[in-house]
């Protein structure tokens, strides 16, 4: 068991997988609650456009992946609110589109390989220091955004109309949002891939929102399940040699069933 | 720019306001005004286009012609936003799985302006907005727990919180008991008279001109009606309205 924490790679992967983890959390409960629980994966398949564009043109695929990313996001938001779409509706748009411009691209360029989905994949326990770097920035810009926006983040989730009515600029907000989860999803997924910032996006708050009274409260059980579940499923991962991106999922859950079950009944 | 009217203590005035949605025309024309003061009640069938012209006033709608001067300015530059309290219509169709209580519905509204006041200050305001609709009880209690009544007093706090000058409800009473209904219509009558509160209610109910409204428009499409309570019990608009199949009972003394 100690030589689980003298492997400079799994202290690597805790760090970052609990940054990314804590990022995607709070995040996570104001888009359950603006019924966006797909947005992790729609833009993920948005992103494997942008990487295979990237590719293409030989210019820094991460960083194209991100424009398109974010391009997409707010795309989707005008989608929302122009053609009166339901969010899931809009996200499944365009993930479509983007998964398809991206197997044409990927093609054309002939560069469907290795790259290409260890742009995608990523792997928590190939994460490089300055990775761990980049987590913890993220994450830390996510806090302060949330903590900074907080009250108006709540009260626009909770009642859009009042909010708008009592001068809180609602749609600045929702792009402030919507920019922020594809930031999110896109380093996320090179650092730890798509299966766990998708996983980490939705579970967290899940489980925070069905255990919690208050907001607050909700959004600390999302941040308290989600650096458990990376914790714990790198320990059962390497005690068990499962593969661990799909295990800190399963921990994850099985975090999500207990709370299920013993949900406060407020 | 400054209307001439807003030194006459008028809060709101619509000056012909028209609107269509999708060609179809929901306001031809309108134009009223609301002075300090008034208990006003827009009454008008479904459809009449009453939610439309609160959200116009409220600057959440932009009319097709015609201009809105609220507290004296022009309603697209109009920013003290603390003057106003406003209670949507579909308040209480939020997510009742939404884990805010009671506190934080009234926190989240004067905590999302960035204001001058202290935490302490901030607590106190809560507290009293909240001992106003007599909900300081149930102030951990998450909201969706709550009857519609109770919720619809906690967000009239949630409304009042930032101390408005002119509360807008919209369909406040939809879905809540008849007792109820005269219990919170008091609750409003009280805020009006002891708290100097203007207040602007939208309903399809005519049984909700009481002894508390003090002024009327019926609208349906148009404005039909605007004047005081009593004469709207004596004009064409209620004959109008009652041969409509619409039921008054006023209980003014």
């Amino acid at each position: 068991m100690s030589a689980f924490f003298e492997y400079a790679f799994l202290q690597r992967a805790l760090g970052a997988g609990i940054c990314i983890a804590l990022a995607c959390a709070v995040l996570g409960v104001f888009l359950l609650l603006r019924k966006d629980a797909m947005i992790g994966h729609g833009l993920s398949h948005i992103a494997f456009a942008g990487i295979a564009l990237g590719l293409l043109v030989r210019q820094w695929p991460m960083a194209v992946a991100l424009a398109v990313s974010v391009a997409a996001a707010l795309g989707i938001m005008k989608l929302k609110e122009t053609a009166g779409l339901h969010g899931d509706t809009a996200i499944a748009v365009c993930s479509s589109l983007g998964m398809a411009v991206g197997v044409i691209l990927a093609s054309v360029s002939g560069r469907f390989d290795a790259a290409l989905l260890g742009y995608l994949f990523g792997d928590i326990l190939a994460i490089e220091p300055a990775e761990v770097i980049l987590s913890v920035v993220l994450a830390v810009a996510v806090l302060v955004l949330t903590a900074a926006y907080y009250n108006r983040f709540m009260f626009m989730t909770f009642d859009r109309d009042a909010a708008r009515a009592a001068g809180v600029p609602v749609r600045r907000l929702d792009a402030l949002i919507t920019v922020a989860t594809a930031l999110t999803v896109v380093l996320g997924m090179k650092i730890v891939g798509i299966l766990l910032v998708a996983a980490f996006l939705v579970i967290p708050a899940a489980a925070g929102l069905q255990t919690a009274s208050r907001f607050r409260g909700a959004v600390a059980v999302a941040a308290v399940v989600a650096s458990i579940s990376v914790a714990g499923g790198l320990l059962a991962a390497y005690v068990l040699d499962w593969p661990a991106s799909g295990t800190i999922v399963i921990v994850s859950f099985l975090i999500f069933g207990v709370l299920f079950v013993f949900r406060r009944r407020t | 720019m400054v209307s001439p009217a807003a030194e006459r203590n008028e809060l709101v005035r619509v000056e012909g306001v028209s609107l269509s949605l999708g060609g179809v025309p929901v306001l031809s024309d309108i134009s009223l005004a609301i002075t300090e003061g008034d208990f006003l009640a827009i009454l008008g069938p479904n459809g009449s286009g009453k939610t439309t012209l609160l959200r116009i006033i409220l600057g959440l709608l932009k009319p097709d012609r015609g201009r809105i001067f609220v507290f004296g300015r022009p309603a697209e530059e109009f920013a003290e936003r603390d003057l106003i309290g406003y209670v949507p219509q579909k308040a209480t169709h939020f997510d009742p799985l939404f884990p805010a209580s009671v506190w934080e519905v009234v926190a989240m509204a004067l905590r999302s302006v960035r204001g001058r006041m202290s935490r302490a200050e901030e607590d106190a305001a809560i507290r009293r907005a909240l001992d106003t609709v007599d909900m300081s009880a149930f102030r951990n209690r998450r909201i969706g727990r709550l009857s519609g009544g109770q919720q619809q007093r906690v967000f009239i706090a949630r409304s009042i919180v930032r101390n408005p000058r002119i509360l807008f409800l919209d369909e406040p009473t939809a879905g809540v008991d008849a007792e109820t209904q005269d219990r919170f219509y008091d609750l409003l009558g009280g805020l009006n008279i002891a708290g100097n509160l203007t207040i602007v209610l939208v309903t399809h109910d005519i049984g909700i001109v009481n002894k508390h409204i003090t002024k009327v428009a019926c609208l349906n499409q148009r404005l039909v009606f605007h004047g005081t309570h009593d004469q709207f019990c004596t004009s064409g608009a209620l004959k109008e309205m009652l041969a409509g199949g619409h039921h008054l009972v006023s209980h003014r003394h």
